[in-house]
C-alpha cells in the first residue's frame, strides 16, 4: 500500500470504529548475531485488555514489538489478525492494520512542531491537498484536552523537554486511532500524579475497547495496570500471570530468574566535607529563559543528594551547568573547594567528575564505536590508554573487558558496537564508564530510566558504594521512588528554584509530588 | 596474533556493493556505447580501455601516475568524511598547494634535493592546510557550513592563481600566457621508472601516496587524535560529554584535510607538470570525493578506488585515441559509480545483497 492511499483511506476514516481485533503472534522467532532476541513466543492481544508484558533489558520484549510493528520481520513464526495470517512490511503496514507504538526512543521530528509531527503521514487536507494546519491542531488540541495531555500544538519539538516529547508520542497514536496499542516503557518520564492520569487515559483506552500492550519493568506499574501479565526471559515465555494472584517479588524473580533485592539496603549517610557547592546559579536555556533561576546547594562527600522534579523544570540546565556543556549567566560552582564554574567538560573530569547523562544514547554513547571504544570515550588521552598520540587498543581492550566483567554488561564481547547493546546494558556501560575511575562527585541523570529491576537493583547498589567510598553523588531523577530510595537528602527543583529541601525520611511520595508540582503544602 | 583496528567491517557493504556498483556502471556504460557508437563498438573500446590501463610497464606506468593524486586527494575527502564534514574544497586546496609548491620550487635555489624537495613538499601542505583551515575556522567559530565555504574558497583559489601568474615574480621570462616558472630539477619528485624507458611518468609521488594512505589510517585507528576525530564524526554529542572538543577537531581535521588536498596538488607540479598553469587540477578534487564514497572513507579503500579511477583515466585516453569512443565515457561511468555507491539500496535490490548491519549512510550531510 502506497503511503498516499494510505493517508487518504486513514483520514475519511479516521473516527470510524473498527471492529475489535485479535492478535495473535504464535512461534515468533527472531535471531540477531549472536543472540537469539525472540525464541518461539506466542503471544494474544485481544481488544478491550491489558497485557502487560514483562521482562530485563535485552529479554526480546522491545524486538517482538518491533516484530508487530513491522519494524523487523521474524525468522519464523506467523503474526495473525483475527485469524488471518499478515506480513507486515513496514509500520505503515502495522498501522493500517489499526496497530499504534509509542517508542521508548521517540520518533518526531525535532524541527517540526508538535502539530506538523501528530499529522505527519496523515494529514488533514483541504482543497487541492493543501494542508489544513488549523483543521489539524484543533484535532491535536481535542485529544490533548480529551486525554489531558497538555502541550502546546505549536511548539517545536527540539524546544520540549523530554517527558512533554513523550506525550505528543501519544497523541500521534491516539490521533490515529490504533486499535491495539503498544507502549514501551511510556511512564519511564512521568511524575506519579503524571502516571496516575496517564493510567486513567489507559483505562479510558480500555474502557473503548482498545487493546493495548504495556510494556515496563516496573512491578508496581504493572500490578496496577494490566489485566494479565506475560514475563519474557532470555526471548523466552517463561511465565503468565493475573495481578493480585502474585507478589512483586515472585515476579521480580520470575523475570530476573533468581530472588532479587527490590529495596535499596544502605547505612546512613556520614557526609564529609563540601565536594560541590552551587551558588546562586543562573542558566538560561536554548530561548534565553532562565531555567535555572538561583539555585544554591551542596553535595558533600559520602552523601547522595536527589534532586526531585518533573522534566523541564531547570534540572537539565543545571546538571549541564555543573558538567561544564554549558556556561551559566551567572553564579558560581566550586568542587573541592576549585571554581570550576568556566572549566571545560575535560578540566572537571580531571578533577574527579563524573557524568551519567540522561540520554544515554546520544550524549553517553557513540552508537557505532565498539563497547572498548566506548569504555575510553573520556579517558583514552590517558595512560594506559594512550602514550602521547599513540592509543594502545590491547589496554583499552583489557580494561574493557575487565569492566565488561566487573560491572555485569551482558555482550558477546567487547567488540560488539554498543548500538547492540539493550537499553539496560548500555547504561551499565556507561555507569561503568564513569564509575571506574577515581571519583570524587557523581553527577547521574536518571541513571536508571528504561532500565529493568535487575539492572536497577545493581546501579543503584553501585551509586551507594561510590557514596560509602567518599564520592559526593547528584542524582537527578523524576522518579520519586528512586529518589526516596537512594537519596540521604532530597531537593526538590520546581520552575528553576529550590522549592523545597527534606529527607526521604521525613517526607512521603505524596508530600513531594505537591512540591513538585508547585503546590506547596 | 595481532589485535586488528577496532573498524567495523561488514563485507557486503564495504566489498560487495562497490564492486557491484563498478559492474553495474561498466554495463549501463557498454549500453551508451550501444547506442551512441553502435554494438560493435562496444568490445574494442573496453579492450582498448583496459589494456590502456594494464597491459603493459607503460600502460601500469600511466594508470599509477593518474592514481597518485587522486589517491591523496581521496583520502582528504575520506578523512573530513570520517569527522563528520564535507570537504568538497580539495580543488581549492590543490590549487593553492600546487602554487605553493611551485613557487617553493623555483624561488629556493642552490639547494640539495634532499632538503629542497621536501621543503616544496612541506610548502604544498601548507598552502593547502591553510586554504582548509580556513573553513575548518569557520565552521567551529561561526557555523557556517563547510560545504558552502569550501566551495566558495575552490572560486578564490582559482581566482588566486590567475592574479598571481600575472605577476613578474611568477611568469615564465618570455611568455604571456599564464605559465609559471619551472620548477628546479632540484625540487622534483624522482622518476621511478625512467630506468626502462625514459618516457614513463611513474614518480615518487605514488610511494608518497601509499605512505600517507598509511600514515592516515594510522592517525585515524591508531591515534588518540584520530579517536577524537571519529567520535566526533560519529556523535559530536556524545564527544561534547567525554570532554572532547568538537571546535578544535573541526578546525584540525580541516586543515589536516586540506594540507592534503595541497599535498595532491604540490604532487601534480613537483611530480608530472613541473609548473602551474591555470586548470592543472584537471578535476581531480571533485573525483576524490567520488573515490572517498566509493573507498567507505577507509585509506585502504581510497587506494583501491585511486587504482581503479587511475586505470579508467589512463586506459580512457587509450580508448579514445584506438576506438574512437570518447573519454567522456570514463565520466559517464564514474559517475554512475557513484549513483550505486550513494544509493546502495539499488544495487542490493539489483543483485538481492541482504542488507548489513549500519549500511548505507555515508556522511552526516547537511546536518550542521
Amino acid at each position: 500500500m502506497s503511503g498516499g492511499q494510505l493517508s487518504t483511506t486513514l483520514c475519511s476514516e479516521r473516527h470510524v470504529r473498527r471492529h475489535p481485533l485479535r492478535l495473535e503472534l504464535r512461534g515468533i522467532t527472531k535471531r540477531f548475531p549472536g543472540v537469539v532476541a525472540n525464541d518461539g513466543v506466542d503471544l494474544t492481544i485481544e481488544s478491550g485488555e491489558i497485557l502487560g508484558l514483562l521482562g530485563e533489558n535485552g529479554a526480546g520484549k522491545t524486538t517482538l514489538m518491533n516484530i508487530l510493528y513491522g519494524l523487523y520481520s521474524a525468522d519464523e513464526g506467523q503474526v495473525l489478525i483475527d485469524g488471518e495470517e499478515v506480513h507486515f512490511e513496514g509500520p505503515g503496514d502495522a498501522i493500517a492494520a489499526g496497530i499504534g507504538m509509542v517508542h521508548q526512543h521517540f520518533m518526531l521530528v525535532p524541527v517540526f512542531t508538535v502539530t506538523e509531527n501528530v499529522v505527519l503521514g496523515n494529514e488533514p487536507t483541504g482543497a487541492l491537498g493543501r494542508i489544513d494546519m488549523q483543521e489539524a491542531r484543533r484535532e491535536v488540541r481535542e485529544i490533548s484536552s480529551r486525554y489531558g495531555l497538555e502541550v502546546d500544538p505549536d511548539a517545536v519539538i527540539e524546544d520540549l523537554p523530554v517527558g512533554i516529547q513523550q506525550r505528543v508520542e501519544i497523541i500521534k497514536v491516539l490521533f490515529r486511532e490504533a486499535e491495539i496499542i503498544v507502549f514501551d516503557e511510556p511512564t519511564a518520564v512521568l511524575t506519579p500524579q503524571e502516571v496516575e492520569e496517564f493510567f486513567e487515559i489507559v483505562r479510558g483506552l480500555k474502557e473503548a475497547g482498545k487493546g493495548i500492550v504495556f510494556i515496563t519493568h516496573k512491578l508496581g506499574e504493572m500490578l496496577e495496570i494490566a489485566d494479565r501479565i506475560c514475563v519474557l526471559r532470555r526471548g523466552k515465555v517463561v511465565g503468565e500471570a493475573i495481578p493480585g494472584e502474585v507478589t512483586p517479588g515472585e515476579l521480580a524473580e520470575m523475570m530476573v530468574g533468581r530472588p532479587v533485592e527490590l529495596v535499596v539496603e544502605k547505612s546512613p549517610a556520614d557526609p564529609g566535607d563540601p565536594v560541590l557547592e552551587v551558588s546562586d546559579l543562573v542558566v538560561t536555556d536554548a530561548r534565553n529563559h532562565r531555567a535555572v533561576d538561583g539555585v544554591s546547594f551542596t553535595v558533600r562527600a559520602g552523601e547522595i543528594v536527589g534532586i526531585a522534579g518533573v522534566q523541564g523544570n531547570g534540572q537539565t540546565e543545571l546538571v549541564e551547568a555543573i558538567t561544564g556543556l554549558v556556561i551559566p549567566l551567572a553564579g558560581h560552582i566550586t568542587l573541592n573547594g576549585r571554581d570550576i564554574t568556566r572549566a571545560t567538560p575535560r578540566e572537571r573530569h580531571r578533577l574527579g567528575m563524573s557524568h551519567v547523562p540522561e540520554d544515554r544514547q546520544n550524549d553517553g554513547l557513540v552508537l557505532d564505536f565498539d563497547l572498548t571504544e566506548n569504555l575510553v570515550l573520556d579517558s583514552y588521552y590517558q595512560e594506559p590508554y594512550s602514550r602521547g598520540i599513540v592509543m594502545d587498543w590491547d589496554a583499552a581492550r583489557d580494561h574493557a573487558e575487565e569492566l565488561i566483567r566487573q560491572y555485569d554488561v551482558r555482550t558477546p564481547s567487547v567488540d560488539v558496537l554498543a548500538s547492540h547493546l539493550s537499553g539496560g546494558n548500555q547504561q551499565k556501560l556507561i555507569v561503568a564508564r564513569e564509575f571506574a575511575r577515581d571519583t570524587a562527585l557523581i553527577v547521574a541523570s536518571q541513571p536508571t530510566r528504561g532500565v529493568d529491576v535487575g539492572s536497577i537493583e545493581y546501579i543503584h547498589r553501585r551509586i551507594v558504594e561510590e557514596r560509602d567510598e567518599g564520592s559526593a553523588v547528584l542524582i537527578v531523577s523524576s522518579e520519586l521512588d528512586e529518589i526516596l530510595a537512594l537519596s540521604d537528602r532530597i531537593l526538590v527543583m520546581y520552575r528553576g528554584r529550590i522549592v523545597a529541601e527534606t529527607t526521604p525520611a521525613e517526607t512521603t511520595p505524596a508530600e513531594l509530588g505537591l512540591y513538585m508540582a508547585g503546590q506547596v503544602a | 596474533m595481532e589485535r586488528i583496528a577496532p573498524s567495523h567491517i561488514d563485507w557486503r557493504s564495504v566489498v560487495l556493493v562497490p564492486l557491484l556498483a563498478v559492474f553495474t556502471a561498466l554495463v549501463i556504460g557498454a549500453l551508451i556505447i550501444v547506442l551512441t557508437e553502435g554494438p560493435d563498438d562496444v568490445v574494442p573500446a573496453y579492450v582498448a580501455l583496459f589494456r590502456g590501463a594494464f597491459v603493459g610497464i607503460s600502460a601500469i606506468s600511466e594508470t599509477l601516475t593518474a592514481a597518485t593524486p587522486l589517491i591523496i586527494a581521496g583520502l582528504s575527502v575520506a578523512l573530513g568524511f570520517r569527522a563528520g564534514l564535507f570537504n568538497i574544497g580539495v580543488e581549492g586546496q590543490m590549487t593553492v598547494g600546487g602554487m605553493a609548491a611551485v613557487f617553493a620550487g623555483f624561488a629556493l635555489s642552490g639547494l640539495p634535493l634532499v632538503i629542497h624537495l621536501p621543503l616544496a613538499i612541506l610548502a604544498g601542505f601548507i598552502g593547502g592546510a591553510i586554504w582548509g583551515g580556513i573553513p575548518g575556522w569557520l565552521r567551529a567559530q561561526t557555523g557556517a557550513h563547510e560545504v558552502i565555504t569550501t566551495i566558495m574558497l575552490n572560486f578564490i583559489a582559482y581566482r588566486l592563481i590567475d592574479y598571481l601568474l600575472k605577476q613578474p615574480a611568477i611568469i615564465r621570462e618570455g611568455r604571456f600566457d599564464p605559465i609559471s616558472k619551472d620548477v628546479l630539477p632540484s625540487a622534483r619528485l624522482p622518476q621511478l621508472l625512467d630506468w626502462i624507458t625514459p618516457s614513463l611518468r611513474l614518480h615518487g609521488g605514488f610511494i608518497l601516496a601509499l605512505l600517507l594512505a598509511w600514515g592516515i589510517w594510522w592517525l585515524l585507528f591508531r591515534s588518540t587524535i584520530g579517536f577524537e576525530f571519529r567520535a566526533v564524526g560519529s556523535n559530536p554529542s556524545a564527544a561534547a560529554y567525554a570532554g572532547m572538543s568538537v571546535t578544535a577537531t573541526t578546525v584540525l581535521v580541516m586543515a589536516i584535510a586540506g594540507g592534503l588536498g595541497g599535498l595532491a596538488g604540490a604532487n601534480q607540479t613537483l611530480g608530472v607538470l613541473y609548473s602551474v598553469s591555470p586548470g592543472f587540477t584537471s578535476g581531480i578534487g571533485f573525483d576524490a570525493i567520488a573515490l572517498a564514497l566509493l573507498g567507505r572513507s577507509h585509506p585502504g579503500g581510497v587506494v583501491l578506488a585511486g587504482l581503479l579511477f587511475g586505470a579508467l583515466r589512463a586506459g580512457g585516453q587509450v580508448m579514445q585515441v584506438r576506438s574512437g569512443v570518447g573519454i567522456d565515457l570514463i565520466t559517464v561511468v564514474q559517475a554512475l559509480i557513484i549513483v550505486f555507491i550513494a544509493a546502495p539500496a539499488l544495487v542490493r535490490a539489483l543483485y538481492r545483497v541482504r542488507a548489513g548491519e549500519g549500511a548505507g549512510q555515508l556522511t552526516r550531510g547537511w546536518s550542521a
